[in-house]
């Protein structure tokens, strides 16, 4: 598993990434109790989770103290294992093994953690020194509302919109708060993992098994359809 | 008779604009003007709904969502390779460069390095793709302004690039030729002559490109002062590319923060800015970009290693559970995946970090107080592609 | 009564018009997606120049437009704008539907905010397949319009009811 902090080789040494330990090392000093939790892949990048509360806090932390001007996305992402089966991302082929499949799958979050369904991200960057972070925080699912981040990037305002729209999150204090890309009259909120594609319903995708073997692989064919099962 | 001298003259018609527009502001009442979504100089469906006073623009705000085709959501129900193939359509012109980001985040993920002639030939038809791209927003522009002949220019070049990239994938655009691991093919006989011959038309096209558009007082008396983004409102805003070096931002992430996968660190190129940051200085960077492309790519050609495209990876790809980020310098700016896998065929949440996106997102703040026809040359000079920002 | 609606004109005379017109069909084109750019290069590269069919792009407007090529991805937010172009345009009218896109959905076929064909708000003669088709491929689907237009039966044309895609749904 590749979300081992550090990894152990016995040619090279134990990799640890200063300037991204040192970036942690300020934000954890300028936010205390705002961040919840953190996770760092040493060469690679950082996520941290902040509280709700917190979120404005955070990215004014970042811009106007810490120098991370730049501003990437913001955007959503539902945990929930879809309940559509193979043709929603589901690993098992529901059409081909339906009462395997019964019980949905447990719903996990990925880096930095996080207890919730939704979770609102953002990452922005810092230019002149080539520092980037990711910033997670958790949504509580009967309370989808979170605070705009339009006062401290400016950017932020159709990042929100689209966000609100696909995922039904509403960013309190955003000034237009209208569809961005959806029809006015769309009802729904597409990106949510019960959104179920209807064309997919309709005529699930004829092309479930992935791989035909090709002439004379034979022992291809037997991997092919073996792996499909496997986790 | 006697002659009325230059400055009489400028004096008098400021007399007279001055009195038009007392008159004007106490009978008018604005006029809300639509552009688009069927318009020749809208780079395909957008919308701007714009307010007026006169001649000059109150507040523009774009509706976007007329190519809105739900990237997001179909990425999670393809298998890695199908979003390849998906995903080249964002970004229809250059579209090489919307698979290798994609690529290079499920490589990350799966601990895979692409073998190195493939790492190479990757960087090569990048920078086609950006080539390509390019050459049209140029010629494009001059459309916008009311020129029609650098768009011949710009499409009869650009045929010598497509050329190319079809030799070797197969598609003029829409390549699909990236896979996880490497490449489908190698380079066909014969490929890196051709390449070189079709970089040396592209410089050509640079030259005449710059005495013919370039040199035109026309153009530069409707770029210059149009459209300035000044620097720190353009980084809250996420402008990025060619938007935000021709503000004198010098940052390029293919220097950067170069993704592990591409090998610009083997060449020496130069990153251009111009301190300006009005329409005139985008196009001139991007002129100079087109050139220096055609300089990497033939520096990449001649140091091309050999040995294997792809590299060991298995017929089905299951990439393992994660998260990854992975941003490329591409035509329009700078795009990223944020790549969510569980473990699966399929990704699980894939967020399109698209450049045009963050680059239109400026207009309602740009367009305040400039007049109609600078809206179009504006939008030229920022040049999105519709499908990078609708996704 | 005209001459044509009657029928009285006899069948060489109506090929000689039929032939005129084909010959100089003005094309609008609804870029869209993708496939405008291959449409671009078809009409204003000097590569694959439609134009020495007899076909001239780059109308005034839908008013002066015979032909329609609709290339690209079709969205149910467009989709209105299409068929007021489609209803403005004048009689004799013809679509051509160009890419897979505007075919049937294509590559986006399951997505939540795409018509699954422009042939369900206008009705299309010809069909050009392809993602993108080459702009050989848009030159032969004109042909085949050509050839199609040179074989119509002008009094019937002129007769027929309008077609009208989704009235009674």
């Amino acid at each position: 598993m590749s979300d081992v902090a550090e990894t152990e080789d016995t040619e090279v040494a134990v990799e640890v990434d200063e300037a991204r330990e040192s970036l942690l090392a300020e934000i954890t000093e300028e936010l205390g109790d705002a961040l919840v939790e953190s996770h760092l892949r040493p060469g690679d990048d950082l996520w941290i989770r902040v509280s709700r509360d917190a979120w404005v806090e955070t990215a004014a932390t970042l811009k106007d103290g810490m120098g991370f001007g730049f501003f990437n996305f913001l955007s959503a992402i539902d945990w929930l294992p879809s309940p559509y089966g193979r043709d929603m991302d589901s690993q098992v082929d529901l059409a081909l093994a339906p009462e395997e499949a019964a019980e949905p799958e447990p719903m996990e979050s990925g880096y930095a953690g996080g207890d919730t369904r939704f979770q609102v991200f953002a990452r922005v960057n810092d230019i002149t020194t080539n520092r980037a972070v990711t910033v997670k925080v958790d949504l509580p699912d009967d309370d989808l509302t979170i605070a705009t981040w339009i006062p401290v990037y400016a950017g932020a305002n159709w990042h929100e919109r689209e966000a609100a729209e696909m995922f039904g999150i509403e960013f309190v204090g955003h000034p237009n708060p209208r569809n961005l890309y959806l029809p006015g009259d769309f009802q729904g909120h597409p990106m949510r993992k019960d959104f179920a594609l209807l064309a997919r319903r309709i005529k699930p995708w004829p092309g479930i098994v992935d791989v035909e073997p090709m002439p004379g692989e034979d022992d291809e064919a037997d991997e092919s359809s073996a792996s499909e099962d496997t986790p | 008779m006697t002659s009325v001298s230059e400055s009489e003259q400028l004096r008098y018609i400021n007399q007279q604009a001055a009195d038009a527009r007392v008159n004007v502001e106490i009978e008018t009442e604005g006029m809300t003007l639509n552009i688009g979504p069927q318009h020749p100089a809208t780079h395909g469906t957008l919308r701007i709904v714009a307010k007026l006073d006169g001649e000059q623009v109150v507040a523009a705000e774009p509706v976007m969502g007329y190519m809105h085709r739900g990237y997001e959501k179909l990425t999670e129900v393809r298998t890695y390779p199908q979003v390849t193939t998906l995903v080249n359509r964002i970004d229809w012109v250059g579209s090489f460069a919307n698979e290798t980001p994609f690529i290079l985040a499920a490589e990350k993920l799966m601990e895979v390095e692409a073998p190195p002639r493939a790492q190479y030939i990757r960087t090569v038809l990048h920078e086609m793709s950006r080539i390509a791209n390019v050459m049209l927003g140029i010629g494009d522009m001059g459309v916008q302004l009311g020129a029609v002949t650098p768009i011949f220019f710009a499409f009869r070049d650009r045929e010598y690039v497509l050329n190319q990239i079809e030799a070797v994938t197969g598609g003029r655009f829409h390549p699909n030729f990236d896979r996880i691991g490497g490449l489908k093919d190698d380079l066909p006989a014969g490929w890196i002559q051709n390449t070189k011959n079709a970089m040396d038309k592209v410089l050509d096209f640079c030259d005449q490109i710059e005495e013919l558009m370039y040199g035109n007082e026309i153009f530069q008396a409707r770029t210059r002062g149009i459209g300035i983004i000044p620097k720190d409102i353009g980084l809250a805003y996420g402008v990025s590319g060619v938007n935000i070096r021709g503000s004198g931002v010098d940052w390029d992430v293919r220097r950067d923060n170069m993704p592990r996968g591409l090998v610009y660190d083997q060449v020496d190129w130069k990153v251009w800015t111009h301190p300006d940051g009005d329409s005139y200085a985008r196009m001139w960077v991007r002129l100079q970009e087109v050139r220096e492309g055609a300089k990497i790519i033939e520096q990449l050609l001649n140091q091309i290693p050999s040995g294997p495209v792809m590299a060991k990876v298995p017929r089905i790809i299951k990439v393992p559970a994660g998260e990854a980020f992975v941003e490329t310098e591409n035509p329009l700016g700078v795009m990223g995946y944020y790549v969510v896998s569980k473990g699966g065929l399929n990704p699980f949440r894939v967020k399109i970090r698209s450049a045009s996106f963050n680059n239109v997102s400026i207009t309602p703040w740009l367009l305040k107080g400039v007049y109609v026809p600078d809206i179009i040359t504006i939008l030229g000079s920022l040049y999105f592609i519709l499908g990078d920002i609708d996704r | 009564m005209g001459l044509v609606e009657s029928g009285k004109l006899p069948k060489p005379l109506t090929s000689l018009l039929n032939m005129s017109r084909k010959y100089s069909l003005w094309v609008y084109q609804w870029g869209l997606a993708c496939c405008a750019l291959e449409m671009g290069a078809a009409f204003a590269s000097p590569r694959y120049d439609v134009m020495r069919l007899g076909v001239i792009p780059f109308p005034a407007s839908p008013r002066q437009a015979d032909l329609v090529v609709i290339s690209g991805t079709v969205t149910d937010k467009m989709a209105p704008s299409i068929r007021r172009l489609y209803e403005q345009m004048p009689e004799p009218k013809y679509v051509i539907s160009m890419g897979s896109c505007a075919n049937c959905g294509g590559p986006y076929w399951d997505s939540y905010s795409v018509t699954k064909g422009v042939d369900q708000i206008i009705p299309v003669d010809v069909y050009v397949p392809g993602c993108p088709p080459r702009p050989e491929a848009l030159l032969e689907g004109i042909v085949m319009l050509q050839e199609r237009i040179l074989n119509e039966d002008m009094q019937e044309r002129w007769n027929q009811e309008p077609i009208v895609v989704g009235a009674d749904s």
